[in-house]
């Protein structure tokens, strides 16, 4: 038995270390600033977010191994890294007045959120089974607190306990697959995982099966892909709406940061073993999602089942195993990030005193109420439902474009067919809000410049991602030397 | 010596009376117990395979792994005495307002 200290090369993880030092500072201030003026700590969170962005371009380029290759840094984790920054800027802006409306104004909060990008960064870099394993706890631990935060709210705590009760099971499958990994091949890490199965092969190794059948379902739990997508519409309904935007872009990024690295990079020798279960699950998976959100009348629920439709589009990529399907799922990730924390933005924007906008009767007559909302509503609609010219359109391209290059065109076909089912609910609530009288006790929202910024934001990068996705993709391409070795 | 693959199947085991535990019970508590029994389960597998591997990483892994299980019991914890303060029940099929 050898054991060799790890050399500790901090600067390779700066932006996740830069966003843990803004949690812990946000924790500290907190006990500095009086209730009601919790404001000031978004602020800082924003600054921190601001920080970890910037150090997170200028490590931009750069490779290598850090603490015994239990992490890189990569395009590919850096790239993952914004999604989650740019996530978490925007759940910052739309929360500092959902919180006081609704009565839960404490700075937890925002320390929360902080050490869930810590998590979801730590996942995204992670090069070990281990560290994936650990990134992705830190980020549920505080997602499950998060989804709870109002807690003296019925249903948010029955959404915390459910989120937590799936999350922890799924962990241990996880868990479970990493060991039957460590059992098989002796080795947690990722690069020698590859190097032992490139020498010993994978015949006569029955554990290697179970073990990747285990990763599948943990990983399936966390981007909430069918059979193990239960847990989604409950949780996303319960929970705050910052929190539910926050958790449909952030975690499902960080789930499949954690997946596309592990199976794509890690498991290549025994692809031809899972490209077709994950193409099977990716065609169950949107078909139930986009069904069952044709049945919702609570917006909540709706974007939860599209959120479980759209994880379904991201297997299609993932079943492809190449570097253009690679590329795609980034791509994807940031298209869908501005799109669905902008659709939530609007449900935060009607948000009024205690009380939520959240039945599609609610929206009926906003073209008139509210004309930019109900634009910005529009769009994030019509790029939900993939139709030019917005960023949903281009991902979907690009995927389904990924699909078709690696000889699955039958599974492209059945994701067109399923986009034009989403179009039914996505364009259903365009109709209701451009052509029903609004319900006459409908109060105008109020003004709330934050989230309107955030909603400018969103909007402003759908259409820009649908009309120059140039630019994006060739960064997105950059990363892919991550995970396959040119 | 007992042969590793006892281990695994005892692991085994164990981690499918977790599985088992975890759907059919319906208290919150003996589904979190159920929970634990997977986790031991794993840290059975790391431990055996690091023993018969000769390497030390299985054994540092379920360190990890305990300190990961004890921040999950303070949260789940905290979420079921939540529960129960509101609702005076920890059954979950009774914790069922929402649904499509």
């Amino acid at each position: 038995m050898d054991f060799v200290v790890p050399t500790v090369d901090l600067g390779s993880i700066a932006p996740a270390l830069l966003v843990l030092a803004t949690a812990l500072l946000v924790l500290v201030g907190e006990l500095f600033t009086a209730p009601g003026r919790k404001g000031a700590l978004a602020v800082l969170a924003l600054l921190g977010v601001a920080g970890a962005m910037a150090k997170s371009f200028l490590l931009w380029g750069q490779s290598q191994a850090a603490f015994s290759g239990m992490v890189a840094l990569d395009n590919y984790g850096l790239f993952f890294g914004l999604i989650f920054l740019i996530a978490l800027g925007m759940t910052v802006l739309l929360s500092v007045r959902y919180l006081g409306q609704m009565d839960m104004d404490h700075g937890e909060y925002y320390v929360l959120l902080l050490l869930a990008v810590f998590g979801m960064m730590l996942m995204a870099s992670g090069t070990d089974l281990i560290v994936i394993f650990l990134g992705l706890e830190i980020l549920s631990l505080a997602l499950y607190v998060l989804a709870g935060f109002a807690r003296t709210d019925l249903g948010a705590q029955e959404a915390a306990l459910k989120y937590f009760l799936l999350g922890a099971f799924s962990s241990g499958f996880l868990l479970y697959g990493a060991a039957l990994t460590y059992a098989a091949t002796g080795t947690t890490n990722l690069a020698r995982i590859v190097s032992f199965l490139a020498q010993a092969g994978v015949a006569g190794n029955p554990l290697l099966w179970i073990a990747v059948g285990l990763l599948i379902v943990g990983f399936g739990f966390k981007v909430a892909t069918v059979p193990f997508q239960m847990w989604v519409p409950d949780v996303y309904q319960g929970a705050p709406t910052p929190v539910t935007a926050f958790m449909s872009v952030g975690a499902k990024a960080a789930g499949f940061a954690g997946f596309l690295r592990v199976f794509l990079y890690a498991f290549p020798a025994l692809s031809v073993d899972w490209t077709w279960l994950l193409a099977a699950l990716a065609v169950l998976t949107m078909t139930l999602g986009n069904v069952v959100a044709i049945a919702q009348g609570d917006i909540k629920r709706m974007l939860a089942y599209s959120s479980i439709a759209h994880a379904g589009y991201l297997l299609v990529a993932m079943a492809s195993n190449s570097q253009a399907g690679v590329s795609a799922v980034l791509f994807y990730m940031v298209a869908y990030a501005f799109t669905n924390l902008g659709a939530f933005a609007v449900v935060v924007y009607l948000a009024r005193q205690g009380q939520e906008a959240l039945e599609l009767s609610d929206y009926a007559g906003l073209g008139s109420r509210a004309p930019l909302v109900a634009l910005a509503m529009t769009i994030f609609m019509v790029s939900l439902a993939g139709v030019p010219p917005t960023a949903g359109f281009v991902a979907k391209f690009y995927l389904f474009g990924a699909a078709v290059e690696a000889g699955l065109v039958w599974l492209a076909v059945v994701s067109v067919l399923n986009s034009v089912i989403s179009a039914y609910y996505y364009l259903r609530l365009i109709v209701i809000m451009y052509m029903r009288e609004p319900v006459p006790e409908a109060a105008p929202a109020s003004t709330a410049p934050l989230v309107s910024v955030s909603l400018a934001i969103a909007a402003t990068a759908t259409l820009l991602l649908g009309l120059f996705p140039s630019a994006l993709l060739a960064l997105a391409q950059s990363t892919v030397g991550a995970i396959f070795k040119i | 010596m007992v042969p590793v693959s006892y281990y695994l199947i005892l692991s085994g085991i164990l981690f499918t009376i977790g599985t088992v535990g975890i759907l059919v019970r319906r208290n919150a508590l003996i589904i979190f117990m159920s929970i634990e029994v997977m986790l031991n389960a794993v840290n059975l597998t790391f431990l055996a395979a690091g023993r018969y591997l000769n390497s030390l990483d299985g054994q540092v892994i379920v360190f990890l792994v305990l300190t990961v299980a004890a921040a999950e019991v303070a949260v789940g914890l905290a979420l079921i005495v939540a529960i129960f303060r509101s609702r005076g029940t920890t059954d979950v099929d009774e914790v069922n307002l929402l649904k499509w």
